[in-house]
C-alpha cells in the first residue's frame, strides 16, 4: 500500500514536470531557452515517471526494463541536447533580442583571432 | 492583447483539465495518459510552427521522450511488459536521430 502511494506520487510528479516542460517549449522566445526548459523538465519528468512505474512493478522483468530505460534516458538525453545546442549556435540561429551575453560566441571569436588554432 | 492571450490560454487549459479529470469517467491511469497526450499535441504545435529547423529538431526529440512515458503508463495499465521493449527501441532510435539531425544542421558530414 505504501509502495503504491510512493509510486503514484512519482508518476504524478513526472506528469507535472512533463506538462510544464512542454509549456516552456511553447512559451519561451528562443531556441536556447526552449531547449533549456524542455530538456531539463522532460528528462526529469519522464525519468521520474519511469521510476514511479519501477516502484510500482518491483523487481520483475517489467521493472528491470523500466530501470534500463531510466538509465538510458539519463545517459543520452543531455548528449543529444548538447549536440543540438552546439549545432544551432554554429548554424547562426540568432538569440532573442532580450539576451544579455553570449560567452560562446566571444570564445569563438577569441579562438579565431588566435590564428593557428585549427579547431 | 497580452492579457487576452493569457486568459485564452488559461481558459483552454482549464477546460481541458476540467473535462479530463471531472467529466471523463475512466481509471486514473487513463486520465494521466490523456495529460501526456495533450502535452504531445502541444509539442506538435511547435513542430509545425517552429521558426527555425532547430526548434523542430528539439520538438521531435522531446516527443520521443514523451512517448516513452506514455508507453510505460500504457504497459502499467494493461499490465503487459512488451510495451517497455517498444519504449527502449524508441529511445535508442530517437537518440541516434537527434545526433544525426544535429550534425546535418551544423553542416558536417555524417561520418565525420
Amino acid at each position: 500500500m505504501i509502495r503504491h502511494t510512493i509510486g503514484m506520487a512519482f508518476i504524478w510528479l513526472g506528469i507535472a514536470f512533463d506538462f510544464l516542460g512542454v509549456l516552456g517549449l511553447i512559451r519561451l522566445p528562443d531556441v536556447y531557452n526552449r531547449l533549456q526548459a524542455a530538456t531539463k523538465c522532460v528528462t526529469f519528468g519522464s525519468a521520474g515517471l519511469l521510476f514511479g512505474v519501477f516502484i510500482l512493478k518491483g523487481f520483475t522483468s517489467f521493472g528491470f526494463k523500466v530501470l534500463l530505460a531510466v538509465a538510458f534516458i539519463f545517459l543520452t538525453s543531455p548528449i543529444a541536447a548538447h549536440a543540438i545546442a552546439r549545432a544551432a549556435h554554429r548554424s547562426r540561429i540568432p538569440l532573442c533580442p532580450e539576451s544579455v551575453v553570449d560567452l560562446y560566441e566571444a570564445d569563438h571569436e577569441l579562438n579565431k583571432e588566435g590564428g593557428d588554432a585549427a579547431a | 492583447m497580452r492579457v487576452a492571450r493569457w486568459l485564452a490560454g488559461a481558459a483552454v487549459l482549464g477546460a481541458l483539465a476540467y473535462l479530463n479529470f471531472f467529466v471523463f469517467r475512466a481509471p486514473l491511469l487513463v486520465k494521466l495518459i490523456n495529460v501526456s497526450l495533450f502535452s504531445a499535441l502541444f509539442v506538435l504545435y511547435r513542430v509545425i510552427r517552429g521558426p527555425s529547423a532547430a526548434d523542430r529538431i528539439i520538438a521531435v526529440d522531446i516527443l520521443g521522450v514523451l512517448s516513452i512515458g506514455i508507453l510505460a503508463l500504457l504497459g502499467l495499465h494493461h499490465d503487459q511488459g512488451f510495451f517497455m521493449d517498444i519504449a527502449l527501441i524508441w529511445a535508442l532510435l530517437s537518440f541516434v536521430a537527434s545526433l544525426a539531425f544535429a550534425k546535418i544542421l551544423e553542416g558536417r558530414r555524417l561520418d565525420d
